[in-house]
């Protein structure tokens, strides 16, 4: 039975409506980043023309967006790999070995995971700044205020997300494969190293894009424990650029496709790895 | 049965590292900081002088919450309507989007990267992105509508202007989830039901919807997970004062600044806890389901 026509041009127009209505936020953003102030003054939004490139050049300077640009990659580059790997030696034991409390462990990590940030600011603040760390980490001698902080945070956040998807992952591993490994007598870090982490390779691809992503995004930390403007990641340093009385639109246009750019470029390259990376945290592995 | 024997000393000594450094993390920074907040809850302490200086005063930081705090019922109720409305609209919106996608149409892809295209944008960055269309002065809306709205200033209508930019980004994600939950459903399951007559509405609510209930539970929690820790667009806004109080910023409120309270902060951070408790117990009974071996 073929499916009369009607009905397909009817979804079509639907779908092609509401993708339409869903990038015009984005789009106007790009639009009028691309366009003068004085010229949308002027002439209002609803015109055509006055088209510059120098709300980016202006953004990038008065946001100071090279050097944020950088505390952000202090900050995503370390958590991310520390959290992968982290959570890959612990998804490993789980899903290798069987303890009785095996499901308590997996559920520690996946419950810290989804408890409010914003409920635990208090003892993580007070706790940052009574402990010390050498002025090499940071030189007002305390967790507050540091990278080292802030990818401590966001490791121990992230943690449970990552280690439940690569548990599932993990075990799809044949219990084989690590017996005939114990016979030619490689222990459990060979076992580890060579055989689960080669075989995981697409689960985490799929984690890095994400994690890579949340960890630029992320927001709450960044603003509350740091204090020092200057070492703000990317994502916090937008406010900038808006004045107190007067905020210039087109600028902060500007700034935020600057600051979208590298998460859209993540995307656009790596679509696959994001979408099984969001998905495979719902369904299982 | 899995292996139990043959662990030599050195063995186990990895495992126990192994497992043993990200527990150490988690207990430390998650954990530990969550049991201290309810035991901060119950006491006075502005934060000066050492751990000595706080004074136990039970539960007068609830009481005072409760009753001469006025940000906290409005922040509460904000809460509750951001739940609500994201259960109402964009999580059936994804959902249905997700059905119609899920059909062999051409272009499907191209669709779904429009409307995912706001998930990997960060909620504050969101919010930024929606000035332009709520700006009074230069806005897209007021432009269109001919109205002078303020529309992220004015407390009558802020929370639904910031909810509807959240559903931009929820409604994707939501999408995303069931697509690839509709993929996993055995192609059997719709053929014997249209065989049998059955319309497409009625396929999919009475075959198709229970068998996703695992999906449905991932929904759910990830919906109300997301509603109680709205905070970074409204921060972005106005730091959640004039009609965007809500619990998160209200936390964060206490604690920043000159006047940090900290057992006040605690017991909003608490009740917090309490309310993330009950889906969090759902959420690991929905993903750890199964796992007993």
């Amino acid at each position: 039975m073929k499916p009369s026509r009607w009905p397909r041009v009817v979804l079509h127009v639907f779908l092609t409506v509401m993708a339409v209505g869903w990038l015009v936020p984005l789009l106007w953003g790009l639009f009028n980043s691309l366009r003068d102030y004085d010229y949308t003054g002027t002439h209002g939004y609803f015109s055509f023309g006055g088209f510059t490139f120098q709300n980016y050049v202006d953004a990038w300077q008065r946001a100071e967006f090279g050097e944020k640009f950088l505390n952000s990659v202090y900050i995503t580059v370390p958590a991310v790999i520390l959290t992968l790997f982290l959570a890959s030696c612990a998804a490993f034991v789980l899903a290798r070995f069987s303890f009785r409390l095996n499901l308590t462990l997996l559920g520690v990590f996946v419950a810290a995971n989804l408890l409010p940030p914003q409920a635990l600011l208090i003892p993580v603040y007070r706790a940052f700044r009574a402990v010390s760390v050498p002025t090499w980490i940071n030189d007002n001698g305390t967790l507050l205020d540091s990278y080292l902080g802030l990818v401590l945070i966001n490791t121990a956040f992230q943690l449970g997300f990552c280690t439940l998807v690569l548990s599932n992952y993990m075990k799809t591993i044949p219990h084989e494969l690590y017996e005939s490994a114990e016979v030619d007598g490689a222990g459990v870090s060979r076992q580890f190293f060579t055989l689960t982490l080669p075989l995981v390779r697409p689960a985490l691809a799929a984690l890095t894009t994400l994690q890579v992503t949340w960890i630029y995004n992320e927001f709450f930390w960044a603003t509350v424990l740091l204090s020092d403007g200057d070492k703000f990641p990317i994502t916090s340093s937008l406010n900038n650029l808006r004045g107190e009385f007067f905020t210039d639109y087109n600028l902060l246009s500007a700034g935020s496709i600057i600051v979208a750019l590298p998460t859209l470029l993540v995307f656009f390259i790596l679509q696959r790895q994001f979408v099984s990376g969001l998905t495979l945290g719902s369904t299982k592995g | 049965m899995r292996t139990r024997r043959r662990l030599t000393l050195r063995d186990r000594m990895v495992v126990t590292l192994m497992i043993g450094v990200p527990l150490v993390f988690v207990i430390l920074l998650v954990w530990l900081p969550a049991l201290s907040s309810v035991a901060l809850s119950f006491s006075r302490w502005e934060g000066f002088g050492g751990l000595g200086s706080i004074d136990w005063i039970g539960f007068e930081n609830y009481k005072n919450i409760a009753t001469i705090y006025p940000p906290f019922w409005p922040a509460i109720w904000h809460n509750l309507i951001w739940v609500g409305f994201l259960f109402l609209i964009p999580t059936p919106l994804g959902m249905f989007l997700a059905v119609l996608l899920d059909k062999e149409i051409r272009g499907s892809r191209l669709y779904q990267t429009a409307f995912y295209l706001p998930v990997i944008l960060s909620l504050a960055l969101t919010g930024f992105i929606w000035q332009l269309i709520y700006s009074r002065d230069q806005g897209l809306l007021n432009a269109l509508l001919g109205t002078q709205v303020d529309w992220y200033g004015d407390p009558n209508v802020n929370l639904w202007s910031v909810l509807v930019a959240t559903a931009w980004k929820h409604t994707g994600y939501i999408m995303l989830i069931y697509l690839a939950g509709l993929k996993a459903v055995d192609p059997g399951l719709r053929e014997a039901a249209r065989v049998d007559g059955a319309s497409e509405p009625r396929t999919f609510f009475s075959i198709v919807f229970p068998v996703l209930r695992p999906i449905n539970l991932i929904v759910l929690v990830i919906t109300i997970i997301e509603s109680l820790r709205a905070f970074d667009i409204v921060w972005i806004v106005n730091k959640g004062r004039n009609g965007l109080e809500v619990i998160a910023a209200l936390v964060a409120q206490n604690i920043i600044g000159e006047a940090s309270r900290i057992g006040f902060g605690s017991a909003l951070a608490t009740i917090m806890l309490l309310i993330s408790s009950v889906y969090v117990v759902v959420h690991l009974r929905a993903t750890t389901r199964g796992d007993d071996r």
